[in-house]
Order: structure tokens, then sequence, then C-alpha cells
């Protein structure tokens, strides 16, 4: 039988008494007492499911342990199990800010298994450009807006976002989807540029250069911005090398390293645009970097959509790409070629590739294993955002708790590529 | 200096090691014989040639060949711009390499993901933990021999052939565990119940004793005094 037992509340005078009277000895200990704090995995600041456990002496971190794989889904191991086309889908959920590039790096690296990266048509090497360069204002756009609002400014979020709207409109009338476009198909496009197209595209490229220089205005000589990312989450030359960063990230620290100068892919070498790179190495370079990179794309954009020519978007060889839906029903090979690569897919030589992508968040590689046949042996993905954040265990301590924001944002990573 | 240039140079100073340089779409593959040589081969690669990103580490599971599993390394120069792939075999049944952490930090996370998904361990590693599973999962997912939904497996005690169950399924913790290892349900011993929370492998061996068969395809258990 349990007995019913009164509690007793003390007073606060009761208790201030009781703590007055206890030894010091018990508060001097509490001196230097490290704290572990949990930040995420749902925690707005880590832009998806990113946990930190963190080690604190009072606000100055001590020691953090990233965790990642709370999006884990598989991919690679889903990727050989299924035919080279059937993996496209997938790659809209790694980057899911830029599923565009994605899509492309992908196509590129089976198209460089197969020896075909050479001899697709010019017009879908443009198009695949201005895909990229959508994609990778898309991204950075919303890494600022996003960034902007961890610390404090909300209006850039907003502005930011009512120009990526006009991104995922294209994006819509290009592959009927808005976010999980899967554009492109191997050896080509899965269709080709709508009526009227490219004359929004110009549009939107004069409107969003407003929008960059707004955005710079609010933010670059902000006073509360330029304090909380100036000297922060500093990246020095050698460590950004030795730990293996990409993207903006890298260029940050001052390395001028950007695949689509380094490793020229589709026609990136007709083109005219400069690579941005910084000096400090802080969060406040790398969004400098951000900013510049959205005004060469629209650049690039720009010159692509002038240069575009004609002709098919497709690959001809009916043992790559799919043939034409009118001729599938009307002629005998191209139905043969269509059902072959419906059921068995394309069939790709024995051997491996590397193909590194130059994309929003740094190098995206797919390293393809090929036994021949329709499915990959392996596949391998390389993802910007898993490498960029393993420095994060040596770069976090000395930093103050409201430091993590403001690094985290500046590395701009996306968990669904992190984790796959 | 291109990348053959390099991959004759990396040949020249381990001769006896590599294999011929072999050229496929423009890329350089070489192969290591012995894969303890790797954090020298590395070193030399990066302070003498140059290959000062190591762009990706990955391995492959050559299920049912031996050696079973087969590292793969991507260097890269900033200086020469050129890519260059190391390839290096590692048996099933020792499933260890030595780490090359000491070369390129950048190695850790790669490491732990292939320990993670293919359960080959890294020599010297300060920190070899799963990454993208949790601590306490059984099983190596990357491993050819780990099924996918719906397909037949020889994999015990894995849920995947069959549609997992609301509640109580295996991918149900049980609630209370102190840590992940505490809450998951596969390395619990069924009869008993007990919560195992001692160290993996040898939660491994418990197992193995209660059923008589060892539990998934585990990392080999160390040699008695190594």
């Amino acid at each position: 039988m349990p007995e019913t037992q009164a509690i007793q509340f003390k007073d606060a005078a009761a208790r201030a008494a009781e703590a007055a009277a206890a030894p010091s000895g018990d508060t001097a200990d509490l001196q230097g007492e490290k704290m572990v704090l949990n930040m995420g995995p749902s925690h707005p600041a880590t832009h998806g499911v990113l946990r930190i456990v963190l080690e604190l002496d009072g606000e100055i971190i001590t020691a953090a342990r990233p965790e990642i794989g709370y999006l884990h889904r598989g991919d690679e191991k889903i990727a050989e199990n299924m035919t080279y086309t059937q993996f496209i889908p997938y790659t809209d959920r790694l980057d899911y800010l830029a599923p565009l590039a994605n899509n492309v790096a992908y196509a590129l690296a089976v198209e460089k298994l197969l020896g075909i990266d050479k001899d697709l048509p010019p017009r879908c090497q443009f198009i695949r450009v201005i895909c990229c360069e959508l994609a990778r204002i898309s991204s950075h756009l919303l890494g600022l807006g996003s960034y902007a609002m961890d610390l404090g400014a909300l209006t850039i979020f907003l502005h930011t976002f009512t120009e990526r709207e006009k991104i995922h409109n294209l994006a819509e009338s290009l592959s009927g989807a808005r976010f999980t476009t899967s554009y492109t198909r191997i050896g080509g496009l899965s269709r080709d540029l709508p009526h009227g197209w490219v004359d929004q595209c110009r549009q939107f490229c004069k409107q969003v250069v407003v929008n960059i220089d707004e955005t710079e205005t609010l933010l670059n000589r902000n006073r509360i911005f330029v304090d909380r990312t100036q000297g922060i989450g500093v990246i020095s030359r050698e460590e950004a090398i030795n730990y293996g960063l990409s993207g903006p990230v890298l260029r940050g620290s001052n390395v001028d390293h950007d695949l689509r100068k380094a490793q020229p892919y589709l026609v990136y070498d007709q083109l005219q645009f400069d690579v941005p790179v910084g000096t400090a190495g802080d969060a406040y370079d790398r969004y400098l970097v951000r900013i510049e990179e959205m005004r060469q794309s629209v650049r690039m954009i720009h010159q692509c959509l002038d240069k575009l020519p004609g002709g098919p978007v497709n690959v001809a060889d009916g043992k790559v790409a799919m043939p034409p839906k009118h001729r599938v029903l009307t002629g005998m090979e191209e139905l043969i070629h269509h059902f072959i690569r419906v059921t068995q897919g394309i069939n790709a030589p024995a051997g491996e590739i590397y193909f590194g992508h130059e994309n929003p968040k740094g190098e995206l590689g797919f390293y393809i294993n090929s036994k021949g046949g329709g499915t990959p042996y392996r596949l391998k993905i390389r993802s910007p955002s898993f490498v960029n954040l393993s420095i994060l265990q040596h770069m976090l301590p000395g930093h103050m708790v409201s430091d993590v924001v403001a690094i985290l944002g500046s590395f701009d990573f996306v968990m669904g590529e992190c984790d796959r | 200096m291109s990348a053959l240039e390099l991959a004759q140079r990396l040949r020249a100073r381990f001769s006896d090691l590599f294999s011929e340089p072999a050229e496929f779409r423009g890329e350089i593959s070489m192969t290591v014989s012995d894969a303890e040589r790797m954090p020298e081969i590395g070193a030399f690669a990066r302070t003498d040639l140059g290959f000062d990103y190591l762009v990706d580490i990955t391995s492959i599971d050559n299920y049912g060949e031996d050696p079973r599993f087969t590292l793969v390394y991507h260097l890269y120069g900033y200086g020469h711009r050129c890519y260059l792939r190391l390839k290096t075999n590692v048996s099933e049944e020792k499933a260890e390499a030595p780490t090359v952490i000491g070369v390129w930090l950048t190695a850790n996370w790669h490491e732990r993901e292939i320990y993670d998904m293919m359960g080959i361990r890294f020599r010297g590693h300060p920190d070899l933990r799963r990454i993208l599973m949790w601590e306490g999962y059984p099983h190596f997912p990357l491993r050819k021999d780990f099924p996918l939904s719906g397909r037949p497996t020889e994999v015990p005690e894995v849920a995947f052939t069959d549609a997992a169950p609301l509640a109580g399924g295996p991918f149900v913790t049980i609630a209370g565990g102190k840590d992940t290892v505490a809450r998951e349900p596969r390395v619990r011993i069924p009869d008993t119940d007990e919560l195992e929370t001692n160290s993996r492998l040898e939660r491994r061996l418990d197992i193995k004793e209660a059923h008589g068969q060892a539990f998934g395809p585990g990392p080999i258990e160390p040699a008695k005094g190594s």
C-alpha cells in the first residue's frame, strides 16, 4: 500500500537561506564546468537535419561533434539496382535546392562512361549550361536569404524568394515540375525549350540583377551583419585544401579553383566569366563570393541565350537516347530501340569514370564503376556538403554559440546531399 | 605535366607496388598491390607530386571474388590540375586498411563512411564510428549481400524482405535506451530481451552464442592476441 506523503514546498526565503548556508565549494566547482548542448537535428539554423553536439564552457565552444545521417536514404544502393535513366529522379533529391544542376551532373557522368560527352548536340549543351546557372542562382538566393534571416535580417529572405519563385516558374515551364525537375536524359534532355522561354529567361536575368544589387545594398555595410560575419569562421587556405573543401567555401579561402575553368565541360570554355575569390576566408567572404557568382551566372546565361543554336537536343544514336514517340509508333527500328531502352536500359561498357561537376554547393562528383550492361555496379556520389561539413569539428571550437548560426549559414549545405 | 607522367613518376618511386597505368576515357588508374603502403604512397603523391586535394575515397564490394573489397582513392592537384585514381584490394578476412588521415585530413569522414557502409576498418583512425547509420546498427548496407526491399536474402533478421510491421518490427526502436545501441532492437537477444551495452564486437559474439549463428555480415572478429 503506498503511503500518502505531503510534499513540503519551501518558500523563496527558505531556499535563499539554504543556498547561503551551503558550503562555497559546491558553487566554486561550477566555474569552468563544461555543459553539453544538443543543437539540432531540428534547429532552424541547421537548414535540415544536422545535429551538432556542442561542449560549452560558458558561451565558448570547447568541442563540437557533428552527427549526420538523419536523411540517409541509401541512394547509392538504390542506384546499383536500377538502370541509369531510372536514377535521374533520385538526383533531384540530392541537393534539392538545385535539382537542375544535379540532373546535368549525373547525365554528364553517365555520358562520360558511354564516351559520348563530346558528341552532345550544341543546343543541348547550351541549354544544360543555362540550367546549371539558373540552379546556381536559385541555390545562392535561398542560401543568402536564409543566412541573412538567421542573422536577423528578415527582409533579405523575402527579397530573394521573390526572385527564386521566378526560377521555379521557369523550371516548371521547362520540365513540368518546380522542384523535382528530372530534366536531363542520358544523351540529351527530356524536351526542348518551350515556346517563349528564352524571352522569359532574359526578362528574369534583367530583374534578378536589380534584386542582387538591392540585397548587397542591404547587407554589405549592414553593421549587424558585418559584425556577425567578419572574422568569424575563418578557414585558412591550407586548411581548406587539406579538408578537401569545394565550391564557394573553398574559393572564399582564396583558392582559385572552379571546375568550370579547371576542367571545362559542356560549353564553359566558350563563355566569358570570372571566378570570384575571397581573401580572408571568413563567413563574410563566403557571402561576397556567392553574391558575385550570381552576377557571373547571369552573365553566362545572357551569353548562352545569345549564342543558343538550333538543332536537336538529343544525340541521334538510338542505342543511347529514346527515339521520338511519333517515330516509335510508326517505325520498326525505333520501336525496338524504345523497347530495349525501357526494359534493359543503356548498354554501358565495362570501365570506371569519375566526373566532378561544379554544383552551387561545390564539387558534386559521380564515380561510376560499370561491369557492362544497363545498371552501374557501384555508383558513388561525392557530395560537396558532406565534405564541407567535415571541417566543423575542427573549426567550431573557440567560437561563441551564436557564431554557430553564422558559420553554418555561410557553409550553405544541404542535408539531402550530405546524407544521400 | 600530364596525369600519365605523374603516374609514371609515382610508379618509378614505388616500382614494385604499382600496376601499369590504365587509361579509360582520359582518366588514369593504377592498382596498388599492398594496401598497407597507402599512407606512404599518399605522402609522396602529396608532397612530391602535388596531389594536394583528396577528392574522394570509396569502396567497391566485389562479392564472390577474392579479394572481396577494393578501395578507390581519387587524387587531384590544384597546381597541375590532373586527376589520378589509385585502387587497392582488401580481403574479406582482413577487412582492414591503414588510414590516410595523416596525409589528407579530409579522409576522416570518407573513411568513416566506408566503415559504416562496407565494414572496412581503418587502422589508426582517431574516431572510427558509424556516420550515416546509427551506432548499434548491425549491418553494412552497401555490401552486395545486403538486400533491397522485397528481394530474397540470406541475411538473417533483416526485415527488408517483408513489409515492416507498424509496431514492434525491427525498425521500431525500444524506448528508454540511453543511446542508439540500447534502442536498437536487432542487437537484443530475443528470449532474454536483455539490453546489450557492451561493445559491438562482443555483442556479436553473445548473439552468436545465443542463436548459433553470426548476426549478419558484420565485421570479422580480430584474431586473438592481435
